[in-house]
C-alpha cells in the first residue's frame, strides 16, 4: 500500500470516527432527554453547521499525527505532490460520490412526499452525504489500484 | 468503436538512458513515482503534455516513447503470424 492509498484510508478512518462521536455526542447532549428537538429545524441547522467545523479541524488534526507517525515508524515523507493521475482519480471518485449523494437527496425528498416527519429527510441528507464520502473513498482506492 | 491499447517503452528507455530510476524520471517530470509505475504497466495513460515531457527526457521522438493501437491492429498482427 504506498503513501496516498495510505493517506485515503486514514482520512476515510477518521471521518468514520468523527462522525460516529459527534453522532453520539449529539444524541447524549440533546436528543436523549428530549426528543421532540428532532422536529425543530434549529437544531437540524446547528446540528450541520457544526459538524463542517468540525470535521475539518478534527480532520487537520488526525493527518498531523498521521504524518508524524508515519516518519517515526517508515522514515518515509508524506506525498505532498497532486499530480495529474491524483487529480483524474479525484475528479472520478467525486463524480461517483455526487451522483450517490443526488440519490440520497431523491430519497430524502421521498420521506417528505410520502409524508414521514422533516427529520426523516435530515436523517436520510446526512446518512446519504455519509454514504457518498466513504463511497469516494472506496472508488479512489480502487482506481489507484486498477488503474484509470 | 474497437478497444484502443497505448503501449510504451518507458522501462527500456530508461534502461537505456543511464539506468535512471522511476523516481528520477518522475522528479524530472514533474509527477509522483507512482505515476510513472502505473504508465509503465499500461494502467494509466498520460496526458499529452506529461508524454512529450518523457519523451524530452529520453530525447526521442514522442511515438518512440509511446504506441496506440486498436483491437484490430492486434487482430490483424495475431492473423499475420499465424499464416
Amino acid at each position: 500500500m504506498d503513501n496516498k492509498e495510505k493517506q485515503i484510508l486514514v482520512s476515510s478512518i477518521s471521518m468514520l470516527l468523527i462522525f460516529a462521536i459527534y453522532s453520539l455526542v449529539v444524541y447524549n447532549k440533546y436528543i436523549a432527554h428530549n426528543f421532540e428537538i428532532l422536529n425543530d429545524f434549529k437544531f437540524w441547522g446547528k446540528t450541520f453547521l457544526i459538524l463542517i467545523p468540525v470535521t475539518i479541524i478534527a480532520e487537520i488534526i488526525i493527518h498531523i499525527v498521521f504524518a508524524i507517525v508515519n516518519k517515526i515508524v517508515t522514515n518515509e515523507d508524506m506525498d505532498t505532490l497532486n499530480d495529474e493521475r491524483d487529480k483524474l482519480i479525484d475528479l472520478k471518485a467525486i463524480q461517483i460520490s455526487h451522483w450517490v449523494f443526488t440519490g440520497g437527496f431523491l430519497l430524502s425528498m421521498v420521506t417528505l412526499a410520502i409524508g414521514l416527519p422533516p427529520y426523516a429527510m435530515f436523517i436520510t441528507l446526512i446518512t446519504s452525504g455519509f454514504i457518498s464520502s466513504i463511497i469516494s473513498t472506496i472508488a479512489k482506492i480502487y482506481f489507484y489500484r486498477k488503474g484509470i | 468503436m474497437s478497444k484502443c491499447y497505448i503501449n510504451n517503452n518507458i522501462r527500456k528507455l530508461r534502461f537505456n538512458t543511464n539506468e535512471i530510476t522511476q523516481q528520477e524520471l518522475a522528479d524530472k517530470t514533474g509527477v509522483t513515482r507512482q505515476t510513472i509505475v502505473a504508465i509503465e504497466n499500461g494502467k494509466y495513460s498520460p496526458t499529452l503534455e506529461l508524454a512529450f515531457r518523457i519523451a524530452r527526457v529520453f530525447n526521442v521522438p514522442l511515438d518512440e516513447v509511446f504506441s496506440f493501437n486498436t483491437e484490430d491492429d492486434t487482430n490483424k498482427s495475431t492473423d499475420k503470424k499465424s499464416i
